[in-house]
């Protein structure tokens, strides 16, 4: 335990925090004991599927949640001891837009530096490249802005204090693909300022983005890797089907003792073998003999995607 | 300090910015304000009666007259049987039947005695009791006259005659407004405050932005303070707004001093946003908060006194309004405007809301955590 505290590298040091909700009379575990440790201006991408505990996980961090189990340190801060000086230097950046509707763009911003004790002057270096793209709208309500560019502004409160880390708690989510583009341009730019960066994402293709990610699943953490070494990680020789008949394929592949996993991505089938040894002839004339047309089989490398299919499967088996 | 400042700043450009809740908080009390006292008059007046007259004598006829006079009733069915005065009650055309037997008149001058009959439509549980007890009273002033007219009195009147003159104190006409009014304002302000202070506080937290709000280094008593402060402003507006009202449009004149209703709402408003801010610690949406806060204030405005008496409620229930800050609200203004009592008489009641103001706001700010 003592040797994580020390650790002065840490930006954020999490050791078997475990919680649980009560739903009616049952349980629901949230986060079952995770533990993981992100250094000073990393970039840390959490990526799992809705209900995985990201959100839990976050308001943990950001000291809004007592965890059960576990203990966990932010910038070298407990989060149950140390959680007013941990207030003081975190920026957070909730799932849900949370800044006052009814008040401007200006006035929010304002208002967010103003109760961290210091001025939108002071820290205009850090949020200048964000804040030109919103600075048109200023006077407009936060309300009325679109949902690029409420992220935006909700990015911009969070790093009014110039925090040493910032959470984003899904900020691409229900944002379009050319938002979505600028705004991970933009964290790429506010690690190169020194700040560490905890993000959690549903998308898989932004998982690629980070310096390393932790896959996330049932509040348990399935692997923390440099993307690039999850991708080599997977095991197995991976698959892309493709015939004239989608439909039947799938459900051909899924009754072939010979695979071991099958699932749809993009126009193709993603599928491993049982042995590893398979040969391509042998798949494509299992599928001739099957009747199929315009059969297409190739070899490719595994993504990050194919990678959380495949430890969500051995997770759950 | 600057960071309570900024909170206010920001509370009221929230208020003012939102034209509804702008004209809630001023129209409502001062539409209320004008509306609740005219309905809630206990005078019944315009009492429909139907007389079922068989004797057509002069005396019957004076007695009709008499009763009509009074100003409380209205004729509306004059008959010669019971039948059909009866059945102007089952229409729901008259509330009250009087019954004037054959020789009515010739068995008051013969017997010295004679019998009358009332009956009255009880579906309207107050109308029909006052209205007896009107009717009642006439006919016995009607008998007194009538035999001071004929009787020869013996050299020892056989009966001493206690006659009673009333003078109601604090209010000489006994005008229902008088006590109706200042009770009503007293209650509406309770309303504002609750209401208001619970559903902001709920909203920040239906909206989420309590949780952006609890990750900065704002303390507790600086977010609670930044609600608690423009709301406790706000109810002192309504009142002024209800006084002017009072002075303006219902031409009632303060016997006592103003300031001291001040200088006690002053207080009472703390109470008042000390159990809005507790409602809001348990509610987690702004329906919630309605309804909570509904159940509360009905509670508190029934046992409250303003509408019937706290002496006239069982033993318990009078224990009960003890523990209800609006009755004693409602006591002081009654008390300040019409007896004009001064700081000293109603020190009891400072002392014993300023203990409701801590007991409400500690349990509250106790209740009110930044971490789930």
């Amino acid at each position: 335990m003592a040797k994580f505290n020390l650790n002065k590298m840490s930006g954020v040091v999490v050791e078997n925090i475990g919680k649980k909700y009560l739903v009616g009379k049952s349980e629901l575990v949230a986060l079952k004991g995770i533990s993981f440790e992100v250094t000073k201006g990393e970039l840390f991408g959490i990526v799992g599927p809705d209900g995985a505990g990201k959100t839990s996980l976050f308001r943990v961090l950001t000291t809004l949640l007592l965890a059960e189990t576990g203990r966990a340190w932010v910038d070298g801060l407990d989060t149950v001891k140390d959680y007013k000086e941990i207030r003081k230097r975190v920026g957070y950046m909730p799932g849900k837009f949370s800044l006052y509707q009814d008040l401007t763009v200006e006035e929010n911003l304002d208002f967010f530096a103003t109760i961290f004790n210091t001025s939108i002057e002071e820290n205009y270096d850090l949020i200048k490249d964000i804040y030109q793209q919103i600075e048109p709208f200023k006077k407009r309500r936060a309300g009325k802005l679109s949902g690029g560019m409420k992220q935006k502004l909700a990015l911009c409160c969070a790093l009014i204090h110039k925090p040493t880390v910032l959470f984003l708690d899904e900020p691409t989510t229900g944002v379009d693909a050319v938002s979505r583009k600028e705004f991970w341009d933009m964290l790429q730019r506010l690690k190169q300022q020194g700040i560490t960066i905890l993000v959690s994402t549903p998308y898989m293709d932004e998982a690629a983005l980070c310096d390393r990610v932790a896959l996330m699943q049932n509040g348990r953490i399935l692997a923390i890797d440099r993307p690039e070494n999850i991708n080599k990680s997977f095991a197995h020789p991976l698959w892309a089907v493709q015939s004239e008949n989608m439909l039947g394929l799938h459900k051909t592949l899924k009754q072939w003792d010979a695979v071991a996993s099958c699932y749809s991505f993009g126009e193709y089938y993603h599928i491993v073998m049982k042995n590893d040894d398979s040969s391509m002839d042998s798949i494509q004339n299992y599928l001739h003999d099957k009747e199929y047309q315009q059969i297409l089989v190739k070899k490719i490398d595994a993504n990050i995607e194919d990678c959380f299919m495949d430890l969500m499967n051995n997770a759950n088996g | 300090m600057s960071v309570l400042k900024y909170l206010l700043q920001k509370e009221f450009r929230q208020i003012f910015r939102d034209p509804a809740i702008l004209r809630i908080i001023f129209m409502m009390p001062t539409l209320q304000l004008i509306i609740i006292p005219l309905a809630a008059d206990y005078e019944v007046r315009n009492i429909n009666l139907a007389v079922a007259d068989h004797d057509h004598s002069v005396y019957a006829q004076q007695m009709i007259q008499k009763i009509k006079s009074s100003g409380y009733f209205k004729l509306v069915n004059y008959t010669d049987t019971y039948q059909e005065a009866i059945k102007s009650i089952e229409s729901d055309k008259a509330d009250i039947v009087l019954e004037i037997p054959t020789d009515f008149e010739k068995n008051i001058v013969r017997e010295d005695y004679s019998k009358l009959f009332i009956a009255v439509n009880a579906v309207n549980g107050m109308k029909a009791n006052l209205g007896a007890a009107y009717m009642q009273g006439i006919i016995q002033d009607f008998n007194k006259q009538i035999r001071m007219k004929w009787i020869q009195f013996p050299k020892v009147p056989p009966q001493t005659n206690i006659s009673v003159v009333e003078s109601n104190w604090f209010n000489p006409m006994m005008s229902y407004k008088y006590f109706m009014v200042p009770a009503t304002l007293a209650t509406l302000l309770t309303m504002v405050g609750v209401f208001l202070t619970a559903l902001n506080i709920v909203r920040e937290k239906e909206v989420g932005t309590i949780e952006q709000i609890n990750v900065t280094p704002i303390k507790k008593y600086q977010f609670i303070l930044g609600k608690l402060i423009p709301f406790w402003v706000i109810g002192l507006v309504v009142l002024s707004i209800g006084f002017t009202i009072m002075r303006f449009f219902y031409q009632i004149h303060p016997l006592g001093n103003i300031l001291v209703v001040y200088f006690f709402a002053a207080i009472y408003l703390l109470v008042v946003l000390g159990l809005g801010l507790l409602i809001s610690t348990f509610a987690d949406t702004q329906q919630q908060a309605m309804l909570i806060s509904f159940f509360l204030l009905i509670i508190f405005i029934l046992l409250g006194g303003l509408f019937t008496p706290i002496d006239s409620m069982p033993a318990w229930v009078q224990k009960l309004t003890w523990l209800n800050p609006v009755s004693y609200f409602i006591d002081v203004v009654r008390m300040v405007i019409l007896k004009g009592s001064k700081l000293s008489d109603i020190r009891n009641h400072i002392f014993i809301i300023l203990g409701f103001a801590a007991i409400l706001n500690s349990w509250a700010i106790f209740n009110y955590k930044k971490t789930s």
